[in-house]
């Protein structure tokens, strides 16, 4: 485990090949340094028609600010407006200066769907950041692939995708899972799971990869229970009763939204205090926005697998989170995917400059390989696949809703959206 | 599945579930007992009804934080500050609608479900612009939060009780007002024969505008107390809507006896099967009982005898 306080500027596999090819990037790409307009007539950079002008590009920004999804997707709404802003500042792009078009996919999938035509067909934004389910995403993914548009993802979600017109910018489930278990089974000595999720894809596959991951590689360990409830159940006194009867050394919880909040309240008010660690809680699905709701109180113990979290110590982090905190004002709170959302318009600009054109195409070609060595979590760098390296870290919740960083995995870890052995 | 558990292993996880029964079974009468005033002396398909029990959850939250503020040495009792303060907020926009709102309705119960729904995207959405789109995290006092340790296995969580508790009392003061009271007494009539109370002197618009009120009140304190157990966030009432209206349909509109029967078969079947089988599974099955019960009862378990 490498000292938190002293991220490494360039690790992980690739770097000496990354280094020869990119060093000039990196300085253009970090380095305020002044790109002008002027080198890049419009006309060479923009040979498809997209919203492009002598001194402007415009980009769409596609969350839910209204309906049930706001809850989680205007973090990521946030962190790309910071993201435009301080590009801007540094000068745009390719000198020209990033305007965005924000449109409201309102948590309804269909309305995902059309805000995204409109984006793409109507705005010619030249990409777009958006989209924070996997049913949202999989709702505009056809029209990003007919139309050619180019989508930033902030989430960590189930993976089994890989589009060319996507950027994953959050962890694909074996990047948050299978580190976690390995660590809970090495430090902790645990051998028993208890699987709990909502009821839908994102759970299901992930638990689906932890029961693999359990079964086949992790030495003695077996899972002894596995349940889903319905999305936003908020009765868990069952289910508690079970894990009670079981005796489980680790409930494994992807709960998410309201029922996260029942689920925690829940199990502290029976008597399963998770800063007991017996039985230790372990989960995917609780960032620092969700303790927001659940209260520091009542989950402090409980240990979570991200990449992100807003305690990290780096220059990166500091500066990104005094950033966000003078822009969006000081109570606010940091999760994961606000993070993730946050690294999209800088590897998009980074990806253009490397690419010296908005067309697609071309963004889509320099894509692999572009790395960020200013990212709040660390350095990531694009995979092949579309996905990211980053690093897979543990943290212990506390009492004031913030993150105690417990573990980080040494080297980056590779995407793998379809696991071999975990289907 | 039981296989390696000694009998008093078993004993105490049974008790335990059949307690875990008894507090979904409160949960139930608390979220649907302001429903059924309203749908069932009233006729009025109330779709808001989860909004005015957040209504009462974000009042909660706001007495916490000016307790912790301002008193706090008198945070363990805030609690029921908080939940009275709630029925009176939930209550007066109850009066608040009722006057502007639903008494254009009453001859339109289509309209009024239209009306109502579209009332709680309104109020969803001041919510969110109000307190933000997050959750807010309530602070609930120490003692509330913890168990109680009866053996070695058995605990007792203590917002269990406390909703247990608080739901009994709910009732029966509804109960006394219903059928002890005078106002109970009118909305009866009102909704035995609107004409004929009329009629005979009863003040019918004053009563339907208290009867709101009153339902969206209890609607209030519920949301106060499920604080202990769920999410307060703009959205939050969605997800006790349906169980509220499947409890009330379930029980039999217009008997308040009716709906208390029915949180407790639907709360008692929905936890035992929770027990045996997974939680989707259990929803399934539950509401697959309650529609077959409802092709065959379509006036739901009790209802009133009228004269047709």
């Amino acid at each position: 485990m490498s000292d938190p306080k002293t991220p490494k500027p360039v690790s992980g596999p690739n770097r000496r090949a990354v280094l020869a090819g990119g060093t000039a990037l990196t300085a253009s790409l970090f380095m305020p340094k002044e790109l002008r307009a002027q080198d890049f007539p419009t006309a060479e950079v923009n040979t498809t028609g997209l919203a492009v002008t002598d001194d402007t590009v415009t980009v769409g920004i596609l969350h839910s600010v209204t309906g049930t999804m706001a809850i989680s997707e205007t973090g990521s709404v946030q962190a790309e407006k910071l993201a435009i802003s301080q590009i801007n500042e540094q000068g745009g792009i390719l000198g020209r200066k990033i305007e965005f078009i924000q449109e409201d996919g309102a948590s309804d999938w269909p309305t995902f769907a059309e805000k995204a035509r409109k984006l793409l067909v109507n705005d010619k934004v030249a990409s777009v950041m958006g989209c924070w389910t996997s049913a949202s995403r999989k709702a505009v993914l056809p029209v990003f692939e007919q139309h050619n548009g180019f989508l930033y993802y902030p989430t960590f979600y189930e993976g089994l995708e890989q589009s060319p017109n996507v950027i994953y910018t959050g962890q694909e489930a074996t990047q948050q899972i299978i580190a976690g278990l390995d660590w809970v089974s090495e430090t902790k000595g645990a051998k028993s799971f208890y699987l709990l999720g909502s009821d839908y894809i994102w759970p299901r596959t992930s638990n689906k990869i932890a029961r693999k991951h359990i079964e086949n590689f992790l030495e003695g360990s077996e899972v002894v229970g596995e349940e889903y409830y319905p999305l936003g159940h908020t009765q868990f006194n069952s289910v508690i009763n079970k894990i009670r009867l079981r005796k489980p050394d680790v409930i494994y919880a992807i709960v998410v939204g309201g029922s996260n909040v029942a689920f925690y309240k829940q199990l502290k008010a029976a008597g399963i205090d998770p800063a007991g660690e017996s039985p230790l809680v372990l989960t995917i699905s609780v960032t620092e926005d969700e303790i927001r709701g659940i209260g520091g109180e009542n989950i402090e113990g409980t240990y979570a697998c991200m990449k992100y979290f807003q305690s990290l110590e780096n220059e990166n982090n500091q500066a990104f989170v005094s950033a966000f905190k003078e822009m969006w004002g000081d109570d606010i709170v940091i999760g994961d995917v606000t993070q993730a959302a946050y690294l999209g318009p800088w590897l998009w600009k980074a990806a253009v400059e490397k690419a010296g054109s908005f067309d697609v195409d071309k963004v889509r070609e320099a894509s692999p390989g572009i790395e960020m060595t200013t990212a709040p979590e660390g350095y990531v760098k694009i995979h092949e696949n579309h996905h990211l390296w980053s690093k897979t870290r543990v943290g212990r919740a506390q009492a004031d809703g913030q993150y105690d960083v417990v573990f980080e995995t040494a080297e980056l870890v590779e995407p793998d959206p379809f696991p071999e052995g975990y289907q | 599945m039981f296989s390696g558990y000694s009998m008093g292993e078993l004993g105490a996880i049974f008790a335990m579930q059949g307690f875990a029964g008894l507090i979904l079974f409160s949960v139930f009468v608390l979220m649907a007992l302001g429903l059924a005033i309203i749908f069932g002396q009233m006729g009025v398909i109330n779709m808001a009804h989860g909004e005015f029990m957040i209504l009462g959850a974000y009042v909660t939250y706001l007495t916490s934080n000016v307790f912790s503020a301002y008193m706090p040495e008198l945070f363990g009792i805030y609690f029921f500050v908080a939940m009275f303060l709630a029925f009176i907020a939930s209550g007066l926009l109850g009066l608040l609608v009722e006057w502007g709102l639903i008494r254009h309705l009453y001859a339109r119960p289509l309209d009024t479900l239209l009306a109502t729904w579209g009332l709680s995207l309104i109020l969803q959405q001041t919510y969110r612009s109000v307190f933000g789109a997050r959750e807010v995290g309530v602070t609930i006092p120490n003692w509330m939060m913890g168990s109680l340790p009866l053996t070695d296995l058995i605990e007792v969580p203590i917002n269990g009780i406390f909703v247990m508790v608080l739901a009994t009392g709910i009732s029966l003061a509804v109960y006394i007002l219903m059928f002890r009271s005078s106002w109970g007494l009118q909305v009866r009539a009102i909704g035995q024969n609107r004409t004929m109370a009329d009629a005979v002197g009863i003040n019918t618009a004053w009563t339907d505008r208290l009867t709101f009120g009153i339902g969206c009140g209890v609607a209030g304190v519920a949301g106060s107390a499920f604080t202990m157990i769920g999410s307060t966030g703009p959205t939050a009432g969605q997800l006790y809507i349906v169980d509220t209206f499947l409890v009330v349909v379930f029980g039999g509109a217009g008997s308040l006896l009716g709906t208390i029967a029915s949180a407790f078969s639907i709360s008692q079947a929905q936890s035992i099967m929770e027990f045996f089988l997974s939680g989707s599974m259990a929803k399934v099955l539950t509401l697959l009982v309650v529609v077959g019960i409802l092709m065959i009862r379509p006036q739901g378990l009790f209802s009133l005898k009228l004269r047709k």
